[in-house]
């Protein structure tokens, strides 16, 4: 029980950025027109992109050659998780646009 | 210094997620929200490249081999999103989803080798570990819903006990997930067998899921990658990576939601409910739909519609399969300029996403005002001379109001049959997406226009011009 509530303790802040995060999200998005339902998926799908800052870091942190492969892969993929995302967004907002 | 700034960078990204994903819930500043985001996310990458202290001298060529990666991705994943058709956003953006998926399952593999070895605390352990099995399943899931709206894959697999097999199967996955956690010395190698657990979980997961309801779950799986970013920003305490992931976890969460409560069903129901085994069942009781189908000629179309005072379109997948969005504007033209008033009914779900028929519609210029919500347009039915159904199906289906045994039974519809006339364009008798059979085709006010939707409507505008 004390390990808990140390633990707890410990990583308050976490625990706040965690907590504030969620409701931060939850807030964003309600009351959002079904409409904007794909593009807004979209969008949040190029923003969880931002792992490809983890992968980033495993290639300058690693001394392993397997890791090195294995990260220069993640890097690709990462990227073209947030590029296609942004792109992809970007074109179904731009139709959006032209409306008026 | 250097790590000071970096934290000032990631601050600044965080900041720009959460303003630029509020910003993409109104139409009109949505997509400045996204070039706003896209520039938060440009920072951090570039800050985490320059400005990142792994401790130890970084060579040229490891920076060589990072700017040649996001080269690579940057030219593939940009020429994939401005070249693919708009028909073909929801397969793309389920695909970049996957990667996404994968790129915090390899984060997870290659950090796992070291952690073991250096003996990581057991919060750093639960981080990999959850990483690389939640972005594991994203990925694999990612893939088969790409591959069920690309038309590769067409049936909903489903076994009998199928829920109980995942549910033990997820048990499993969980249980030696949590064997890494507290055995003292665990074999590198298991780490690949939990890697290919994860990624079969993946497709179980996703496999028993029928083809109209993959949005809700590429929303779901997108949420889950959010949280393998996550699950890496607690492993780097990186700010940037926690914020983006946990957002888009909680944001995509009630996303999922909000577009279940557009079609009318709980999430368990899409996840774990039987909905191709009771379509079956659905289509032969289809049998007891009583009536015949009836016929319509393109000029007896042309006619009716030419003498309507009002006319509702009601676009659906097939619209968009048959890339008719320039034809149907070029109709809803012709019939303006003879008097005709226009307006598309626009369900929730038209089409394989929510808002996909807003933005097929918006491409060929159809003016923002003229589609219409069903809550609005549903009670203009009734004084509509003749609703033309392109290519929709399910949506129009008024079993969902009629009969409890429908598999569809209790999702809002479009109440088309209280108009006088209804032609319904389609390409054959077969049955929507959802597999199930539509009385109304069988309704004495219905006529069926039998044909491509590009090519009938092609038709139908160059008979209205004799006209």
């Amino acid at each position: 029980m004390e390990q808990i509530i140390t633990a707890i303790a410990e990583h308050r802040q976490l625990l706040y950025i965690i907590i504030l995060s969620i409701f931060v999200g939850v807030e964003v998005i309600g009351n959002v027109p079904t409409v904007l339902h794909t593009p807004l998926m979209s969008g949040a799908n190029a923003i969880h992109g931002v792992v490809i800052v983890g992968a980033i870091i495993v290639m300058l942190k690693t001394e392993s050659s397997l890791g090195m492969v294995l990260g220069f892969l993640a890097v690709i993929l990462g990227t073209l998780n947030v590029v296609g995302g942004f792109v992809v967004t970007d074109r179904m907002l731009e139709m959006f646009k032209k409306k008026k | 210094m250097k790590s000071s700034l970096l934290e000032i960078i990631y601050l600044l990204a965080s900041v720009t997620f959460i303003i630029g994903l509020k910003m993409m819930g109104n139409a009109k500043t949505a997509r400045n929200g996204n070039l706003i985001g896209a520039v938060g996310m440009t920072l951090a990458i570039l800050g985490t490249i320059f400005l990142y202290d792994g401790g130890h001298q970084v060579s040229t060529t490891t920076f060589v081999l990072i700017f040649g990666a996001i080269a690579i991705g940057t030219v593939i994943g940009w020429l994939t999103a401005v070249k693919v058709q708009m028909t073909k956003m929801p397969e793309l953006v389920s695909l970049f989803n996957g990667m996404g998926g994968a790129c915090a399952a390899l984060i997870g593999l290659i950090e796992y080798p070291h952690a073991a070895e250096t003996g990581m605390g057991m919060g750093g352990m639960l981080c990999i570990i959850l990483g690389l099995i939640i972005g594991s399943v994203s990925f694999s899931g990612s893939i088969i819903a790409f591959m069920k709206l690309n038309g590769t894959l067409k049936k909903a697999i489903r076994l009998t006990a199928y829920n109980m097999i995942n549910n033990v199967f997820l048990l499993a996955l969980f249980a030696f997930g949590a064997y890494f956690l507290m055995a003292a010395s665990v074999p590198v190698a298991a780490i690949y067998v939990l890697l290919l657990m994860s990624l079969l979980y993946g497709v179980l997961f996703t496999i028993p899921i029928g083809g109209a309801d993959m949005p809700v779950v590429i929303s779901l799986l997108n949420s889950f990658t959010g949280l393998a970013a996550a699950t890496g920003g607690f492993l780097y305490d990186n700010q940037a990576m926690q914020t983006g992931g946990i957002l888009v976890g909680s944001a995509g969460t009630l996303l999922t939601l909000a577009m279940c409560k557009a079609m009318n069903r709980p999430l368990s129901n899409v996840i774990f409910g039987a909905f191709g085994e009771s379509a079956k069942s659905g289509s032969g009781s289809g049998s007891s739909i009583e009536g015949s189908i009836k016929d319509i000629s393109i000029s007896d179309s042309a006619i009716l519609m030419n003498y309507a005072k009002k006319v509702i379109i009601v676009p659906g997948y097939g619209l968009a399969v048959a890339q008719a969005q320039h034809v149907i504007k070029e109709l809803e033209n012709l019939l303006e300029e003879r008097g005709v008033t226009v307006k598309y009914a626009i369900h929730p779900v038209a089409g394989r996403m929510p808002g996909h028929m807003n933005v097929l519609l918006a491409e060929s210029n159809v003016a923002y005002d003229k589609l219409v919500e069903m809550e609005d347009i549903n009670p203009e039915f009734a004084q509509t001379d003749v609703v033309l159904v392109v290519g929709a199906n399910d949506v129009v289906n008024p079993a969902a109001k009629t009969d409890p045994s429908s598999p569809i039974f209790g999702m809002p519809i479009l109440d088309v049959e209280n108009a006088q006339h209804i032609i319904v364009n389609k390409r054959s008798m077969n049955a929507g997406y959802a597999g199930i059979e539509n009385e109304l085709f069988y309704n004495p006010k219905t006529s069926m226009l039998f044909g491509d939707a590009k090519d009938a409507l092609s038709k139908l505008v160059t008979e209205l011009k004799t006209l």
